[in-house]
């Protein structure tokens, strides 16, 4: 899967769970700053991520995603 | 269980009130949690909740005091070691020599001391108990930590249960409890003096993902289909759980108990004390099935489908 294929499936789980519009979404947008996601959103979108990739992202590494380029990176990276 | 009763203390505490006190804010707490107020008690004790409720509870049974002989109190925020709530409370109540005991799991409390009883009562150890989940967090709450004290309430909710005969069907079904004890920094009341902490992210990761399948697991063991039940009333922990473990049941006929958005995080006093409501209100006809789930500090869960008084 290509880095532009994980962003077009995170843009899709942003606007399902948070109401991010998919314009909106690119890999230097912050979750919290830029896209208006909170905490527990942040939490739907991760465990949404690990359903849609098949990818395990643990509680631990979530706080380090503050990107959508670096969670682009984490999930490609397992993937 | 045959009747119900709940009692929150009169003062009510607004969005607005804790703005004065913490960085906060009205629809920051009902974006995040879907919490609008909750009852703070002022001179109450959680045992003068707790029997508040069962005395109601009581009352709308038709039951007598003397007629009780196990009274069980769930809770995690009795201050006092001994005598236990449980026998304060049949102080109070002037039930004369019951069985008399606290159980603390916390949040799941009611669900666990539920069990218990319905236990008891099957094995012929009792013939009427009054069932209770009592909680004064405000006690334990730092009002100087605004990601926590916007969250909870104080308040206290009894069911009566009375033992049926063989041929009568089980208006309790068997319960379904468990914990995941590695986790138990996730939701914390600890040390002295102790104030609630928790890990924010994780317990809602959990409760989101790992519980719907213990909920419709608790469904299985009471063979009632997910789609018959009438009433879903879980832990009253923030609305975006409930209604994330809500989607992932799909129960198209239940009715989803939300009074968090009145009462706050109550602890092991929300199921009761929604449940009641519900009755009260008349929400949930007689007999039909509700499927009560509690979670919480432990990481503890349990819950079990219960026909509606």
């Amino acid at each position: 899967m290509t880095r532009d294929e994980i962003t077009a499936g995170l843009a899709e789980i942003l606007e399902e769970v948070a109401g991010v519009s998919p314009d909106d979404v690119a890999e230097e947008k912050s979750f919290t700053d830029d896209l208006d996601v909170d905490s527990l959103s942040m939490v739907e979108v991760v465990v949404a991520a690990e359903e849609k990739f098949g990818v395990k992202i643990p509680d631990n590494d979530v706080q380090n995603l503050k990107t959508v380029g670096d969670a682009v990176a984490y999930i490609e990276a397992q993937s | 269980m045959i009747a119900l009763g709940h009692y929150q203390p009169s003062r009510i505490l607004t969005n607005d009130d804790l703005a004065q006190i913490v960085d906060t804010n009205d629809t920051w707490i009902r974006e995040r949690v879907g919490i609008v107020t909750r009852r703070i008690a002022d001179t109450e004790t959680v045992a003068d909740m707790a029997a508040a409720a069962a005395d109601k509870a009581l009352a709308n049974s038709g039951l007598a005091a003397s007629d009780i002989d196990l009274v069980v109190v769930a809770t995690c925020s009795a201050v006092d070691r001994s005598p236990n709530t449980a026998c304060r409370v049949a102080a109070k109540l002037g039930i004369d020599a019951p069985g008399a005991f606290d159980v603390n799991t916390a949040c799941s409390g009611f669900s666990y001391a539920l069990g218990t009883v319905d236990h008891a009562l099957r094995a012929g150890a009792a013939r009427n108990a009054i069932v209770i989940g009592a909680e004064k967090l405000s006690d334990f709450t730092d009002w100087t930590d605004r990601s926590t004290c916007i969250l909870f309430g104080d308040a206290a909710g009894a069911a009566v249960v009375t033992a049926s005969g063989d041929d009568e069907p089980a208006g309790i079904g068997p319960v379904v409890w468990g914990s995941v004890p590695e986790r138990s920094d996730a939701v914390r009341i600890e040390g002295w003096r102790p104030y609630i902490q928790q890990e924010g992210q994780s317990v809602f990761r959990w409760a989101t993902t790992a519980l719907a399948p213990l909920a419709l697991k608790a469904c299985e063991r009471a063979g009632v289909a997910p789609s018959e039940i009438a009433a879903f009333v879980p832990h009253q922990a923030n609305l975006r759980i409930i209604e994330g473990i809500a989607k992932r049941l799909d129960m198209p006929q239940a009715v989803i108990a939300k009074d968090i958005i009145e009462s706050g995080n109550t602890s092991a006093a929300s199921v009761p004390l929604a449940l009641s409501k519900l009755v009260e209100r008349r929400e949930v006809p007689s007999g039909a099935p509700v499927l009560l789930f509690g979670f919480g500090g432990g990481l503890t869960y349990a819950g079990q489908v219960v026909r509606c008084p």
